[in-house]
């Protein structure tokens, strides 16, 4: 067994054609997938979303505003799952939710050396 | 990141974010004005898709409404420096009251939400409106309903309904409705509209078969749900509100009882009556016994007065037939309805027999509204077959077929054909 990192990517202007209550139906597919996931077992840490606000720090030490709103796939969130194999991480990623608003998932395994 | 285990994902109250968009609408376009609307609309979205982002992955805080009325309050805050809109309205806004009262903080607190909505209910009913795009409105400004949501309730297409609140929004731009309350001497005329949009979309939800069950249900559920947001106000709280109250309530309590398990309407003989509601039905009664005040006898007294006989009784053999045809002549002496005029043919076939029945339709068969409603033939059809005359009565249930494209009107139809 290893871990790897689920990031959540996906565009900024999925959700604005979702009416609220197709909102809260959305909510309520992660919702079952992350309980599903912890209750099986192979979500180690459903992670956290990340907000729109942030700073990029570049090498000469300059601040600027971020997000990067103009990016087309933004960060939205990560957590860490549990599986055999690289493949078995990406399959596990096929259910999630973030795909059927148009977003993708990254699956990176952690190099696990502080375990 | 934290080590912990962490939480599992607090549930969210069904509908919450649709209830959330309506409060967001009421109070911000209460602070905006109906010009700026479209600015309102993209601000509760965009407030939504803030929450929707935040919560999928970490999820829902412990107060997820003071979560949105906050982010909510940045982003007008942020709207009044960034633009000229915003500069224009706060200027309004504080030349309009004294200074301290109702500052942007006080905008969501949980009584100038209500004020809001209720303030809401009357520009969306406001009389310059068509009475259908008051329902459109309605529904998109007050319940959070999308355009699709709406389409679907209503069974339009979409694009009509974009068409009808466009419609709304304008008509409220021209002819200046703000979103004051309405003044003491306009109130009952006011109100007066407001019960019958309330009241059609609760039909909406109640009486149509066609469409999904699910949406019905929830139009059922938003007008009760401003219905009662009015009994809740002093000022509105008049007897014909108390009334229409009782009446959705009593309806409300039956709504489950008369579907059967593929989704077809029931007849209230088949129902099972133990399936109805009694704490519903109790709490209609508790409305119909505060309606009954002052000299005002409104349809809505009269509806909910028919359907406490039905609740009343244990059987439908049992009914207080007599009673309920007195309430329905009311009924037809205030307000010559097309569904009055078939429904107390009903009950004269229950008291006299189904020949009074035919005889009592046949007087009315001249009113164009009722001899395209399918219903009139269904009703025609089965008076002929509990009079024996099985060939009539199936001419009639073939007539009612041809009527609706409702698959499940229809299915209710081939089950009385099936009989003769």
């Amino acid at each position: 067994m290893a871990n790897f990192l689920f990031v959540y990517r996906g565009k900024n202007e999925a959700f604005t054609q979702f009416s609220p209550e197709e909102m809260q139906q959305h909510m309520q597919k992660w919702a079952t997938w992350i309980q599903e996931g912890m209750q099986k077992g192979w979500m180690v840490n459903p992670g956290d979303a990340l907000t729109q606000e942030g700073r990029v720090v570049n090498a000469k030490k300059v601040v600027t505003d971020g997000p990067f709103v103009e990016s087309k796939e933004i960060v939205g969130g990560f957590s860490i799952v549990e599986a055999d194999t690289i493949a078995a991480a990406a399959e596990l990623a096929k259910g999630c939710p973030a795909l059927l608003a148009g977003g993708s998932v990254e699956v990176r395994a952690l190099a696990g050396l502080k375990a | 990141m934290s080590t912990a285990q962490p939480e599992p994902v607090a549930p969210l109250v069904e509908h919450f974010f649709r209830r959330e968009a309506g409060r967001l609408v009421a109070v911000l376009t209460r602070f905006f004005g109906w010009r700026n609307f479209e600015l309102v609309e993209e601000m509760v979205q965009a407030t939504l898709v803030d929450a929707l982002q935040s919560w999928r992955v970490g999820g829902v805080p412990q107060n997820p409404s003071g979560w949105i009325h906050r982010v909510a309050k940045n982003k007008v805050l942020d709207q009044l420096r960034r633009s000229e809109i915003g500069r224009r309205v706060t200027r309004q806004w504080a030349a309009a009251r004294p200074a301290h009262d109702e500052s942007i903080d006080d905008l969501f607190l949980d009584t100038t939400i209500e004020d809001s909505q209720l303030r809401m209910i009357f520009a969306c009913c406001h009389p310059r409106l068509q009475r259908e795009n008051q329902l459109a409105l309605t529904l998109k400004a007050l319940c959070g309903f999308g355009n699709s949501e709406i389409a679907r309730a209503l069974l339009l297409a979409e694009e009509t309904v974009k068409k009808r609140l466009q419609r709304a929004r304008r008509d409220l731009v021209d002819h200046h409705v703000s979103l004051d309350p309405p003044e003491a001497g306009e109130l009952v005329q006011r109100l007066d509209v407001v019960h019958q949009v309330l009241y059609l979309i609760f039909n909406e939800g109640y009486s149509s078969s066609k469409g999904e069950t699910a949406i019905r249900a929830d139009l059922c559920e938003e007008a009760a749900r401003l219905c009662y947001l009015l009994c809740s106000h002093e000022r509105c709280s008049t007897p014909p509100t108390r009334a229409l109250m009782a009446l959705m309530l009593f309806h409300a309590a039956r709504l489950d009882a008369r579907l059967d398990d593929r989704g077809c309407i029931l007849l209230m003989e088949d129902q099972d009556r133990t399936k109805w509601d009694r704490r519903l039905i109790r709490r209609a009664q508790e409305f119909l016994d505060q309606s009954a005040e002052g000299e005002v006898v409104s349809t809505f007294h009269l509806e909910a007065g028919i359907a406490l006989y039905h609740c009343s009784a244990d059987s439908y053999a049992e009914t207080d037939w007599p009673a309920i045809l007195r309430l329905y002549d009311a009924l037809l002496s205030l307000h010559r309805s097309p569904v009055y005029l078939l429904n107390r043919a009903i009950v004269v076939a229950e008291i006299e027999g189904p020949q009074a029945g035919i005889r009592a339709l046949d007087e009315v068969s001249g009113d164009p509204a009722l001899r395209h409603y399918h219903l009139f033939d269904t009703t025609l059809g089965e008076f002929y077959r509990r009079a024996g005359d099985l060939t009539r009565a199936r001419q009639h249930l073939e007539a009612a077929k041809h009527k609706t494209s409702s698959p499940h009107d229809r299915e209710l139809i081939e089950r009385r054909l099936a009989k003769c």
